[in-house]
Protein backbone atom coordinates (compact mmCIF):
# COMPACT_ATOMS: atom_id res chain seq x y z
CA UNK A 1 0.00 0.00 0.00
CA UNK A 2 1.46 3.40 -1.19
CA UNK A 3 1.25 6.13 1.41
CA UNK A 4 -0.58 8.16 -1.00
CA UNK A 5 -3.55 5.74 -0.83
CA UNK A 6 -3.45 5.23 2.86
CA UNK A 7 -4.13 8.50 3.56
CA UNK A 8 -6.75 8.56 1.69
CA UNK A 9 -8.21 6.22 3.48
CA UNK A 10 -7.94 7.51 6.53
CA UNK A 11 -9.49 10.54 5.43
CA UNK A 12 -12.88 8.93 5.44
CA UNK A 13 -14.73 8.79 8.43
CA UNK A 14 -17.58 5.70 9.48
CA UNK A 15 -17.54 6.24 12.99
CA UNK A 16 -20.46 6.85 14.74
CA UNK A 17 -21.71 8.11 18.34
CA UNK A 18 -25.25 6.94 18.88
CA UNK A 19 -25.94 9.05 22.07
CA UNK A 20 -22.87 7.69 23.28
CA UNK A 21 -22.93 4.16 21.64
CA UNK A 22 -19.58 4.17 19.76
CA UNK A 23 -19.56 2.80 16.74
CA UNK A 24 -16.03 1.86 15.07
CA UNK A 25 -18.64 2.09 11.51
CA UNK A 26 -22.51 2.69 11.19
CA UNK A 27 -23.76 -0.91 10.78
CA UNK A 28 -25.08 -2.80 14.11
CA UNK A 29 -26.66 -6.79 13.46
CA UNK A 30 -30.06 -6.84 15.14
CA UNK A 31 -30.98 -8.38 18.30
CA UNK A 32 -32.40 -12.34 17.48
CA UNK A 33 -30.82 -11.82 13.99
CA UNK A 34 -26.77 -13.28 14.88
CA UNK A 35 -26.84 -14.39 18.29
CA UNK A 36 -23.91 -13.80 20.20
CA UNK A 37 -22.04 -13.27 17.00
CA UNK A 38 -19.94 -16.32 17.73
CA UNK A 39 -22.97 -18.84 15.70
CA UNK A 40 -21.64 -16.72 12.35
CA UNK A 41 -17.59 -16.64 13.11
CA UNK A 42 -17.01 -18.82 9.95
CA UNK A 43 -18.31 -15.78 8.17
CA UNK A 44 -17.48 -12.73 9.75
CA UNK A 45 -15.33 -10.95 12.62
CA UNK A 46 -18.00 -9.81 14.55
CA UNK A 47 -15.22 -7.31 16.15
CA UNK A 48 -15.18 -5.55 12.81
CA UNK A 49 -19.00 -5.15 13.10
CA UNK A 50 -20.24 -1.43 14.39
CA UNK A 51 -22.39 -3.27 16.73
CA UNK A 52 -23.46 -6.58 18.13
CA UNK A 53 -26.69 -6.12 19.46
CA UNK A 54 -27.21 -9.72 21.11
CA UNK A 55 -30.56 -11.61 21.45
CA UNK A 56 -33.16 -10.29 23.35
CA UNK A 57 -32.52 -11.28 27.09
CA UNK A 58 -34.97 -11.76 30.34
CA UNK A 59 -34.49 -12.39 33.80
CA UNK A 60 -35.22 -15.74 33.63
CA UNK A 61 -34.08 -18.20 30.57
CA UNK A 62 -37.46 -18.92 28.20
CA UNK A 63 -37.76 -21.63 26.22
CA UNK A 64 -39.49 -19.57 23.46
CA UNK A 65 -42.71 -20.60 21.19
CA UNK A 66 -44.11 -23.33 19.85
CA UNK A 67 -42.94 -24.43 16.03
CA UNK A 68 -43.24 -23.48 13.18
CA UNK A 69 -41.38 -20.41 14.09
CA UNK A 70 -40.37 -19.03 10.83
CA UNK A 71 -42.27 -19.17 7.31
CA UNK A 72 -41.20 -17.20 4.41
CA UNK A 73 -43.13 -14.51 2.58
CA UNK A 74 -43.06 -12.53 -0.52
CA UNK A 75 -40.19 -10.46 -0.06
CA UNK A 76 -39.84 -10.95 3.69
CA UNK A 77 -40.22 -13.71 6.55
CA UNK A 78 -42.40 -13.77 9.52
CA UNK A 79 -40.90 -15.07 13.14
CA UNK A 80 -42.32 -16.27 16.13
CA UNK A 81 -39.33 -17.15 17.97
CA UNK A 82 -41.04 -15.93 21.74
CA UNK A 83 -37.82 -14.50 22.96
CA UNK A 84 -35.77 -18.10 23.58
CA UNK A 85 -32.84 -17.02 25.95
CA UNK A 86 -30.77 -18.92 28.82
CA UNK A 87 -31.50 -15.78 31.22
CA UNK A 88 -29.27 -12.73 32.04
CA UNK A 89 -26.78 -14.64 34.19
CA UNK A 90 -25.96 -16.89 31.31
CA UNK A 91 -25.51 -14.02 28.96
CA UNK A 92 -23.49 -12.42 32.11
CA UNK A 93 -21.27 -15.36 32.79
CA UNK A 94 -20.71 -17.21 29.50
CA UNK A 95 -21.65 -15.05 26.85
CA UNK A 96 -20.59 -11.24 27.75
CA UNK A 97 -17.13 -12.51 29.26
CA UNK A 98 -16.22 -14.06 25.97
CA UNK A 99 -17.24 -11.20 23.79
CA UNK A 100 -15.25 -8.88 26.14
CA UNK A 101 -12.09 -10.74 25.36
CA UNK A 102 -12.72 -10.43 21.60
CA UNK A 103 -13.17 -6.87 21.79
CA UNK A 104 -17.13 -6.89 20.29
CA UNK A 105 -18.74 -3.79 20.20
CA UNK A 106 -21.62 -5.25 22.06
CA UNK A 107 -25.46 -3.54 22.57
CA UNK A 108 -27.40 -5.70 25.18
CA UNK A 109 -31.30 -6.23 24.41
CA UNK A 110 -32.91 -6.34 26.88
CA UNK A 111 -36.89 -7.82 27.68
CA UNK A 112 -39.88 -8.31 30.35
CA UNK A 113 -42.62 -8.71 31.53
CA UNK A 114 -43.24 -5.66 33.76
CA UNK A 115 -41.45 -2.27 34.56
CA UNK A 116 -39.91 -3.94 37.35
CA UNK A 117 -38.40 -6.49 34.91
CA UNK A 118 -37.08 -4.03 32.67
CA UNK A 119 -35.61 -2.02 35.71
CA UNK A 120 -34.73 -5.28 37.20
CA UNK A 121 -32.40 -6.31 34.13
CA UNK A 122 -30.88 -2.80 33.68
CA UNK A 123 -29.89 -2.95 37.13
CA UNK A 124 -28.24 -6.77 36.60
CA UNK A 125 -26.70 -5.21 33.66
CA UNK A 126 -25.21 -2.18 35.79
CA UNK A 127 -21.21 -2.56 36.40
CA UNK A 128 -20.54 -5.32 33.82
CA UNK A 129 -17.68 -4.03 31.56
CA UNK A 130 -18.06 -4.89 27.90
CA UNK A 131 -21.65 -3.79 27.07
CA UNK A 132 -21.73 -0.56 25.23
CA UNK A 133 -25.84 0.65 25.58
CA UNK A 134 -28.76 -1.06 26.66
CA UNK A 135 -31.70 -1.60 23.58
CA UNK A 136 -34.74 -1.82 25.29
CA UNK A 137 -37.21 -4.72 23.24
CA UNK A 138 -40.66 -3.01 23.72
CA UNK A 139 -41.82 -3.87 20.79
CA UNK A 140 -41.41 -7.67 20.37
CA UNK A 141 -45.03 -9.18 18.99
CA UNK A 142 -44.26 -12.63 19.65
CA UNK A 143 -44.94 -12.74 23.71
CA UNK A 144 -47.77 -13.21 25.42
CA UNK A 145 -47.20 -10.15 28.25
CA UNK A 146 -44.98 -7.14 27.75
CA UNK A 147 -43.19 -6.74 24.29
CA UNK A 148 -45.47 -5.05 22.19
CA UNK A 149 -47.77 -3.26 24.88
CA UNK A 150 -44.87 -1.58 26.44
CA UNK A 151 -44.31 -0.18 22.96
CA UNK A 152 -47.50 1.18 21.83
CA UNK A 153 -48.62 3.31 24.20
CA UNK A 154 -46.65 6.65 25.19
CA UNK A 155 -46.81 6.51 28.99
CA UNK A 156 -45.90 2.83 28.87
CA UNK A 157 -42.57 3.91 26.48
CA UNK A 158 -41.85 6.99 28.81
CA UNK A 159 -42.01 5.22 31.84
CA UNK A 160 -40.07 1.97 31.01
CA UNK A 161 -37.24 4.34 29.73
CA UNK A 162 -37.60 6.28 32.53
CA UNK A 163 -37.05 3.07 34.55
CA UNK A 164 -34.20 1.68 33.02
CA UNK A 165 -32.18 5.20 32.91
CA UNK A 166 -32.85 5.34 36.79
CA UNK A 167 -31.14 1.99 36.84
CA UNK A 168 -28.37 1.97 34.31
CA UNK A 169 -25.43 4.87 33.19
CA UNK A 170 -25.27 2.95 29.79
CA UNK A 171 -26.88 4.25 26.77
CA UNK A 172 -30.68 3.60 26.64
CA UNK A 173 -31.96 2.92 23.35
CA UNK A 174 -35.91 1.59 23.07
CA UNK A 175 -36.82 -0.41 19.74
CA UNK A 176 -39.61 1.19 18.85
CA UNK A 177 -43.02 -1.00 17.32
CA UNK A 178 -43.89 0.46 14.18
CA UNK A 179 -47.16 -1.38 15.18
CA UNK A 180 -48.62 2.32 15.78
CA UNK A 181 -50.37 4.92 14.73
CA UNK A 182 -48.40 7.92 15.60
CA UNK A 183 -44.79 6.50 15.83
CA UNK A 184 -43.72 10.72 16.17
CA UNK A 185 -45.55 10.51 19.84
CA UNK A 186 -43.91 7.25 20.89
CA UNK A 187 -40.66 8.73 19.86
CA UNK A 188 -41.37 11.87 21.94
CA UNK A 189 -42.30 9.65 24.47
CA UNK A 190 -39.11 7.86 24.59
CA UNK A 191 -37.52 11.06 24.46
CA UNK A 192 -39.60 12.06 27.45
CA UNK A 193 -38.34 9.08 29.67
CA UNK A 194 -34.81 9.71 28.70
CA UNK A 195 -33.84 7.66 25.78
CA UNK A 196 -30.11 8.20 24.17
CA UNK A 197 -31.07 7.35 21.38
CA UNK A 198 -33.81 5.58 19.41
CA UNK A 199 -33.84 1.81 17.62
CA UNK A 200 -36.60 1.34 14.35
CA UNK A 201 -38.32 -0.27 13.25
CA UNK A 202 -39.04 -3.96 14.82
CA UNK A 203 -41.31 -6.38 12.72
CA UNK A 204 -44.43 -5.25 11.68
CA UNK A 205 -47.24 -7.94 12.45
CA UNK A 206 -48.66 -10.14 10.16
CA UNK A 207 -49.52 -13.76 9.62
CA UNK A 208 -49.58 -16.86 7.38
CA UNK A 209 -52.22 -19.76 6.41
CA UNK A 210 -51.47 -22.78 5.29
CA UNK A 211 -54.89 -23.62 2.82
CA UNK A 212 -54.30 -27.40 3.07
CA UNK A 213 -54.53 -27.59 6.60
CA UNK A 214 -56.84 -24.35 6.59
CA UNK A 215 -54.74 -23.32 10.12
CA UNK A 216 -52.18 -20.58 10.54
CA UNK A 217 -48.74 -21.37 9.64
CA UNK A 218 -47.30 -20.01 12.88
CA UNK A 219 -47.25 -22.27 16.00
CA UNK A 220 -48.15 -18.72 17.64
CA UNK A 221 -50.70 -17.76 15.04
CA UNK A 222 -49.24 -14.28 14.58
CA UNK A 223 -45.49 -12.82 13.94
CA UNK A 224 -43.21 -10.37 12.65
CA UNK A 225 -42.51 -9.63 9.41
CA UNK A 226 -39.01 -8.55 8.19
CA UNK A 227 -37.53 -8.40 5.23
CA UNK A 228 -37.43 -6.18 2.17
CA UNK A 229 -41.46 -6.25 2.10
CA UNK A 230 -40.78 -3.64 5.12
CA UNK A 231 -38.01 -1.21 4.03
CA UNK A 232 -40.80 1.07 2.60
CA UNK A 233 -42.68 1.50 6.39
CA UNK A 234 -39.33 1.78 8.31
CA UNK A 235 -37.72 4.77 5.71
CA UNK A 236 -41.59 6.36 6.18
CA UNK A 237 -41.31 6.24 9.80
CA UNK A 238 -37.60 7.46 10.66
CA UNK A 239 -38.06 10.15 7.96
CA UNK A 240 -41.06 11.08 10.52
CA UNK A 241 -38.81 10.63 13.76
CA UNK A 242 -35.81 11.99 12.47
CA UNK A 243 -37.92 15.40 11.39
CA UNK A 244 -39.32 15.91 14.87
CA UNK A 245 -37.16 14.33 17.74
CA UNK A 246 -33.45 15.20 17.75
CA UNK A 247 -32.08 11.86 18.99
CA UNK A 248 -30.06 9.61 16.73
CA UNK A 249 -31.41 6.90 15.24
CA UNK A 250 -30.38 3.18 14.68
CA UNK A 251 -32.60 2.30 11.49
CA UNK A 252 -33.69 -0.45 9.84
CA UNK A 253 -35.92 -2.91 8.46
CA UNK A 254 -35.16 -4.51 5.45
CA UNK A 255 -31.60 -3.69 4.61
CA UNK A 256 -30.25 -5.83 1.51
CA UNK A 257 -27.24 -3.67 0.82
CA UNK A 258 -25.17 -0.42 0.80
CA UNK A 259 -27.77 1.49 -1.42
CA UNK A 260 -30.37 0.17 1.02
CA UNK A 261 -28.34 1.17 4.08
CA UNK A 262 -28.16 4.57 2.45
CA UNK A 263 -31.56 5.24 1.96
CA UNK A 264 -31.76 4.76 5.74
CA UNK A 265 -28.63 7.63 6.67
CA UNK A 266 -30.60 9.83 4.27
CA UNK A 267 -33.62 9.50 5.54
CA UNK A 268 -32.58 10.62 9.23
CA UNK A 269 -30.50 7.39 10.52
CA UNK A 270 -27.17 7.46 12.35
CA UNK A 271 -26.79 4.29 11.78
CA UNK A 272 -28.31 1.09 10.82
CA UNK A 273 -29.20 -2.20 11.62
CA UNK A 274 -29.36 -5.42 9.13
CA UNK A 275 -31.01 -8.67 10.64
CA UNK A 276 -32.97 -10.72 7.73
CA UNK A 277 -30.56 -9.85 5.09
CA UNK A 278 -27.61 -11.43 7.23
CA UNK A 279 -29.69 -14.65 6.91
CA UNK A 280 -28.90 -13.92 2.81
CA UNK A 281 -26.01 -12.86 3.24
CA UNK A 282 -23.17 -13.51 6.38
CA UNK A 283 -21.02 -11.01 5.15
CA UNK A 284 -23.94 -8.11 5.02
CA UNK A 285 -22.41 -6.17 7.72
CA UNK A 286 -19.13 -6.03 6.10
CA UNK A 287 -20.59 -5.49 2.99
CA UNK A 288 -22.38 -2.36 3.77
CA UNK A 289 -19.32 -1.08 5.63
CA UNK A 290 -17.49 -1.21 2.67
CA UNK A 291 -20.03 0.06 -0.18
CA UNK A 292 -20.71 3.45 2.77
CA UNK A 293 -17.04 4.03 2.72
CA UNK A 294 -17.07 3.93 -1.30
CA UNK A 295 -19.94 5.67 -2.01
CA UNK A 296 -18.57 8.43 0.41
CA UNK A 297 -15.06 8.38 -1.85
CA UNK A 298 -16.75 8.70 -4.80
CA UNK A 299 -19.31 11.89 -3.65
CA UNK A 300 -15.80 13.51 -2.24
CA UNK A 301 -17.33 13.53 1.26
CA UNK A 302 -14.83 12.87 4.56
CA UNK A 303 -17.88 11.32 7.33
CA UNK A 304 -20.88 9.44 7.32
CA UNK A 305 -22.58 11.91 9.51
CA UNK A 306 -22.86 14.56 6.53
CA UNK A 307 -25.28 12.48 4.83
CA UNK A 308 -27.63 11.78 7.89
CA UNK A 309 -30.91 13.09 7.43
CA UNK A 310 -29.80 14.28 3.08
CA UNK A 311 -33.21 13.28 2.03
CA UNK A 312 -35.16 15.16 4.69
CA UNK A 313 -36.86 18.41 4.52
CA UNK A 314 -36.63 19.46 7.95
CA UNK B 1 -16.04 -24.65 9.53
CA UNK B 2 -18.25 -23.72 6.73
CA UNK B 3 -17.66 -21.01 4.27
CA UNK B 4 -19.34 -18.59 1.10
CA UNK B 5 -18.65 -20.20 -2.06
CA UNK B 6 -19.60 -18.94 -5.80
CA UNK B 7 -19.57 -22.59 -7.19
CA UNK B 8 -19.40 -23.47 -11.02
CA UNK B 9 -22.77 -25.63 -12.19
CA UNK B 10 -21.43 -28.39 -14.08
CA UNK B 11 -24.96 -30.21 -15.05
CA UNK B 12 -28.60 -29.46 -13.60
CA UNK B 13 -30.69 -32.51 -14.92
CA UNK B 14 -33.79 -34.05 -14.85
CA UNK B 15 -34.07 -37.34 -13.13
CA UNK B 16 -37.48 -37.86 -12.89
CA UNK B 17 -40.70 -36.35 -12.59
CA UNK B 18 -40.27 -33.91 -9.78
CA UNK B 19 -36.18 -34.88 -8.62
CA UNK B 20 -32.83 -32.83 -9.97
CA UNK B 21 -29.41 -33.86 -9.73
CA UNK B 22 -26.92 -30.53 -10.03
CA UNK B 23 -23.42 -30.87 -9.81
CA UNK B 24 -21.17 -28.29 -9.12
CA UNK B 25 -17.45 -27.66 -8.56
CA UNK B 26 -16.94 -25.93 -5.39
CA UNK B 27 -13.68 -27.01 -3.75
CA UNK B 28 -13.85 -24.90 -0.35
CA UNK B 29 -16.76 -26.12 0.54
CA UNK B 30 -16.41 -29.92 -0.94
CA UNK B 31 -12.65 -29.99 1.39
CA UNK B 32 -14.78 -29.53 4.21
CA UNK B 33 -17.97 -31.82 3.74
CA UNK B 34 -19.52 -34.43 5.94
CA UNK B 35 -21.80 -36.94 5.36
CA UNK B 36 -25.19 -35.73 6.06
CA UNK B 37 -24.12 -31.93 6.34
CA UNK B 38 -26.10 -29.57 4.11
CA UNK B 39 -25.82 -26.42 2.32
CA UNK B 40 -27.30 -23.56 2.15
CA UNK B 41 -28.28 -22.52 -1.71
CA UNK B 42 -29.66 -19.25 -2.60
CA UNK B 43 -32.11 -19.40 -5.15
CA UNK B 44 -32.55 -15.77 -6.39
CA UNK B 45 -30.45 -12.81 -6.21
CA UNK B 46 -33.29 -10.54 -6.28
CA UNK B 47 -35.43 -10.91 -2.93
CA UNK B 48 -37.71 -13.23 -3.81
CA UNK B 49 -37.82 -15.60 -2.89
CA UNK B 50 -35.67 -14.03 -0.02
CA UNK B 51 -34.39 -16.80 2.48
CA UNK B 52 -31.49 -19.76 1.33
CA UNK B 53 -32.96 -23.24 0.60
CA UNK B 54 -31.25 -25.87 3.03
CA UNK B 55 -30.42 -28.63 0.43
CA UNK B 56 -28.43 -32.02 1.68
CA UNK B 57 -25.28 -32.82 0.34
CA UNK B 58 -25.94 -36.10 -2.28
CA UNK B 59 -22.09 -36.49 -3.26
CA UNK B 60 -18.60 -35.37 -2.95
CA UNK B 61 -15.43 -36.11 -4.84
CA UNK B 62 -12.32 -34.18 -2.86
CA UNK B 63 -10.23 -34.88 -6.21
CA UNK B 64 -11.95 -33.06 -8.46
CA UNK B 65 -13.26 -30.24 -5.70
CA UNK B 66 -17.07 -31.20 -6.73
CA UNK B 67 -20.89 -31.83 -4.94
CA UNK B 68 -23.26 -33.10 -6.16
CA UNK B 69 -27.09 -32.45 -4.78
CA UNK B 70 -29.78 -34.31 -5.42
CA UNK B 71 -32.74 -32.10 -4.94
CA UNK B 72 -36.72 -32.48 -5.42
CA UNK B 73 -39.14 -29.17 -6.63
CA UNK B 74 -41.24 -28.62 -3.71
CA UNK B 75 -42.07 -24.91 -4.01
CA UNK B 76 -40.77 -21.50 -5.41
CA UNK B 77 -37.50 -21.98 -4.90
CA UNK B 78 -36.23 -25.40 -5.61
CA UNK B 79 -38.76 -24.31 -9.02
CA UNK B 80 -36.31 -21.60 -9.57
CA UNK B 81 -33.01 -23.80 -9.02
CA UNK B 82 -34.13 -26.23 -11.84
CA UNK B 83 -33.44 -23.03 -14.39
CA UNK B 84 -30.17 -22.80 -13.12
CA UNK B 85 -27.81 -23.93 -16.16
CA UNK B 86 -24.31 -25.60 -16.78
CA UNK B 87 -21.24 -22.40 -16.55
CA UNK B 88 -23.57 -20.41 -14.36
CA UNK B 89 -22.57 -19.87 -10.50
CA UNK B 90 -24.49 -20.55 -7.70
CA UNK B 91 -24.12 -18.71 -3.94
CA UNK B 92 -23.53 -22.06 -1.30
CA UNK B 93 -22.99 -21.20 2.05
CA UNK B 94 -21.52 -24.67 4.00
CA UNK B 95 -20.93 -27.24 5.30
CA UNK B 96 -24.21 -27.02 7.48
CA UNK B 97 -25.24 -28.74 10.38
CA UNK B 98 -23.43 -31.85 12.56
CA UNK B 99 -23.51 -34.74 10.07
CA UNK B 100 -23.76 -38.41 10.57
CA UNK B 101 -21.67 -39.92 13.38
CA UNK B 102 -18.76 -42.44 11.42
CA UNK B 103 -17.78 -45.31 13.96
CA UNK B 104 -14.22 -45.94 14.30
CA UNK B 105 -14.22 -49.30 13.12
CA UNK B 106 -15.67 -51.06 9.85
CA UNK B 107 -19.18 -51.87 10.53
CA UNK B 108 -22.19 -54.02 9.30
CA UNK B 109 -24.32 -50.54 8.39
CA UNK B 110 -28.07 -50.21 7.19
CA UNK B 111 -29.48 -47.36 5.90
CA UNK B 112 -33.11 -46.57 5.01
CA UNK B 113 -34.19 -43.49 2.44
CA UNK B 114 -37.13 -42.56 1.00
CA UNK B 115 -37.50 -40.71 -1.80
CA UNK B 116 -35.22 -37.42 -1.91
CA UNK B 117 -34.42 -38.86 1.86
CA UNK B 118 -32.14 -41.02 -0.37
CA UNK B 119 -30.01 -37.97 -0.86
CA UNK B 120 -27.71 -37.77 2.50
CA UNK B 121 -27.20 -41.37 2.21
CA UNK B 122 -24.94 -41.66 -0.58
CA UNK B 123 -22.28 -39.48 0.70
CA UNK B 124 -22.47 -41.85 3.33
CA UNK B 125 -22.34 -45.09 1.62
CA UNK B 126 -18.94 -43.73 0.28
CA UNK B 127 -17.41 -42.88 3.20
CA UNK B 128 -18.97 -46.30 5.44
CA UNK B 129 -17.20 -48.39 2.32
CA UNK B 130 -14.22 -46.78 1.99
CA UNK B 131 -13.32 -47.71 5.65
CA UNK B 132 -14.35 -51.32 4.90
CA UNK B 133 -17.81 -51.26 6.15
CA UNK B 134 -20.45 -53.68 4.64
CA UNK B 135 -23.48 -51.22 3.49
CA UNK B 136 -27.09 -52.66 2.78
CA UNK B 137 -29.07 -49.63 1.29
CA UNK B 138 -32.77 -50.45 2.16
CA UNK B 139 -34.18 -47.73 -1.08
CA UNK B 140 -38.19 -46.55 -1.26
CA UNK B 141 -40.04 -44.49 -3.24
CA UNK B 142 -43.11 -44.59 -5.29
CA UNK B 143 -42.57 -46.43 -8.80
CA UNK B 144 -39.32 -47.33 -10.18
CA UNK B 145 -38.94 -43.75 -12.39
CA UNK B 146 -38.12 -42.54 -8.54
CA UNK B 147 -35.58 -44.58 -8.17
CA UNK B 148 -32.57 -42.13 -9.25
CA UNK B 149 -30.53 -42.90 -6.90
CA UNK B 150 -30.10 -46.76 -7.12
CA UNK B 151 -27.26 -46.72 -9.73
CA UNK B 152 -24.55 -44.70 -7.89
CA UNK B 153 -25.09 -46.45 -4.46
CA UNK B 154 -24.49 -50.01 -6.69
CA UNK B 155 -22.06 -48.48 -8.27
CA UNK B 156 -19.84 -47.59 -5.37
CA UNK B 157 -20.57 -51.45 -3.96
CA UNK B 158 -23.44 -50.97 -1.38
CA UNK B 159 -26.03 -53.99 -1.87
CA UNK B 160 -29.16 -52.10 -2.99
CA UNK B 161 -32.50 -53.35 -1.93
CA UNK B 162 -35.61 -51.24 -3.52
CA UNK B 163 -39.36 -50.95 -2.31
CA UNK B 164 -41.98 -49.22 -4.83
CA UNK B 165 -45.61 -48.40 -3.93
CA UNK B 166 -46.70 -49.57 -7.05
CA UNK B 167 -44.35 -52.53 -7.15
CA UNK B 168 -42.55 -51.94 -10.55
CA UNK B 169 -39.81 -52.08 -8.95
CA UNK B 170 -38.60 -54.26 -6.29
CA UNK B 171 -40.72 -55.38 -3.21
CA UNK B 172 -44.37 -53.77 -3.34
CA UNK B 173 -45.04 -52.04 -0.38
CA UNK B 174 -43.54 -49.60 2.49
CA UNK B 175 -39.45 -49.42 2.49
CA UNK B 176 -39.92 -50.11 6.24
CA UNK B 177 -41.81 -53.38 5.50
CA UNK B 178 -38.62 -54.69 3.77
CA UNK B 179 -36.43 -53.47 6.48
CA UNK B 180 -38.67 -55.94 9.20
CA UNK B 181 -38.85 -58.19 6.26
CA UNK B 182 -35.11 -58.90 4.95
CA UNK B 183 -32.92 -57.19 7.53
CA UNK B 184 -31.56 -59.25 10.40
CA UNK B 185 -30.76 -57.41 13.18
CA UNK B 186 -28.31 -59.74 14.93
CA UNK B 187 -26.34 -59.23 11.79
CA UNK B 188 -26.72 -55.34 11.98
CA UNK B 189 -23.96 -52.98 13.92
CA UNK B 190 -26.10 -49.26 12.97
CA UNK B 191 -28.63 -47.83 11.59
CA UNK B 192 -29.04 -44.80 9.17
CA UNK B 193 -32.20 -43.06 8.00
CA UNK B 194 -33.62 -40.51 5.85
CA UNK B 195 -36.64 -39.42 4.85
CA UNK B 196 -40.40 -38.29 5.33
CA UNK B 197 -40.42 -38.57 9.30
CA UNK B 198 -42.95 -41.65 9.35
CA UNK B 199 -41.16 -43.89 7.57
CA UNK B 200 -37.88 -42.99 9.79
CA UNK B 201 -40.29 -43.38 12.80
CA UNK B 202 -40.41 -47.22 11.97
CA UNK B 203 -37.28 -47.33 11.31
CA UNK B 204 -36.33 -45.94 15.00
CA UNK B 205 -38.83 -48.13 16.45
CA UNK B 206 -37.02 -51.23 14.37
CA UNK B 207 -33.89 -50.11 16.13
CA UNK B 208 -35.00 -49.61 19.43
CA UNK B 209 -36.80 -52.40 19.21
CA UNK B 210 -33.74 -54.27 18.63
CA UNK B 211 -31.19 -51.89 20.40
CA UNK B 212 -29.19 -51.47 17.46
CA UNK B 213 -27.42 -47.81 17.33
CA UNK B 214 -28.70 -45.50 14.32
CA UNK B 215 -29.13 -41.68 13.44
CA UNK B 216 -31.69 -40.27 11.39
CA UNK B 217 -31.68 -36.53 9.62
CA UNK B 218 -34.48 -34.24 9.91
CA UNK B 219 -35.80 -31.53 7.27
CA UNK B 220 -37.32 -28.16 8.90
CA UNK B 221 -37.67 -25.12 7.36
CA UNK B 222 -34.65 -22.64 8.18
CA UNK B 223 -33.46 -18.68 7.87
CA UNK B 224 -30.08 -18.73 9.54
CA UNK B 225 -28.66 -22.06 9.38
CA UNK B 226 -26.26 -21.37 11.99
CA UNK B 227 -27.71 -21.33 14.93
CA UNK B 228 -28.57 -17.83 15.53
CA UNK B 229 -32.35 -17.05 15.00
CA UNK B 230 -33.71 -19.98 16.43
CA UNK B 231 -36.38 -20.53 13.76
CA UNK B 232 -36.18 -24.28 12.94
CA UNK B 233 -36.70 -25.14 17.10
CA UNK B 234 -38.01 -28.67 18.00
CA UNK B 235 -38.42 -30.58 21.03
CA UNK B 236 -36.71 -34.07 20.91
CA UNK B 237 -39.16 -35.54 23.44
CA UNK B 238 -42.89 -34.17 24.06
CA UNK B 239 -42.12 -33.60 27.79
CA UNK B 240 -38.77 -31.97 27.11
CA UNK B 241 -39.21 -28.13 27.92
CA UNK B 242 -36.16 -27.36 25.30
CA UNK B 243 -35.93 -27.10 22.12
CA UNK B 244 -33.10 -28.09 19.83
CA UNK B 245 -32.56 -26.21 16.71
CA UNK B 246 -32.14 -28.79 13.66
CA UNK B 247 -29.73 -26.62 11.76
CA UNK B 248 -27.16 -26.79 14.26
CA UNK B 249 -27.98 -29.60 16.93
CA UNK B 250 -28.60 -31.57 14.09
CA UNK B 251 -29.67 -32.13 11.04
CA UNK B 252 -28.88 -35.90 12.45
CA UNK B 253 -30.35 -36.73 15.69
CA UNK B 254 -29.51 -40.24 17.33
CA UNK B 255 -32.59 -42.62 16.46
CA UNK B 256 -32.46 -43.88 20.20
CA UNK B 257 -32.91 -39.82 21.67
CA UNK B 258 -35.83 -38.52 19.57
CA UNK B 259 -39.72 -38.78 18.94
CA UNK B 260 -40.38 -39.12 15.71
CA UNK B 261 -44.21 -38.54 14.24
CA UNK B 262 -45.32 -41.79 13.73
CA UNK B 263 -48.64 -41.07 12.11
CA UNK B 264 -50.94 -41.43 14.98
CA UNK B 265 -49.64 -44.81 16.29
CA UNK B 266 -49.02 -46.01 19.36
Amino acid sequence: MNRDHSEDQASINLSVNLGGIMMKNPVAVASGTFGYGFEYADFIDSRTIGAVIVKGTTLEARPGNLPPRITETPAGMLNAIGLENPGVEVFLQEYLPALREQGVTVIANIAGNSLEDYAQMAARLEGHTGIAGIELNISCPNVKQGGLQFGTDPHMVQNVVAAVKAESSLPVMPKLSPNVTDIVAIAKAAQAGGADALSMINTLLGMAIDVRTRRPVLGNVFGGLSGPAIKPVALRMIYQVYREVNLPILGGGGIMNPTDALEFIMAGASAVSIGTGIFVNPRLAADIAAGMEQYLRDNDLQDISQLVGAAVNR
Amino acid sequence: MATLEQALVISNEQMAADLYELEMIAPQVASLCKPGQFLQVRMDVNHDPLLRRPISVYDVDQDRGTITLLYKVVGRGTNLLTTVKSQESLDIMGPLGNGFGLPAQPVRAVLVGGGVGIAPLLYLARRLLAMQSEVTVLYGAGNRRELVAAQRFENIGAQVLTATLDGSEGFQGLVTELLTAQIKPEETDCIYTCGPEIMMAAVAAFAVRHQIVGECSLEENMACAVGACLGCARKLKSTDTHYVKVCKDGPVFSLQGIELYNGGVS
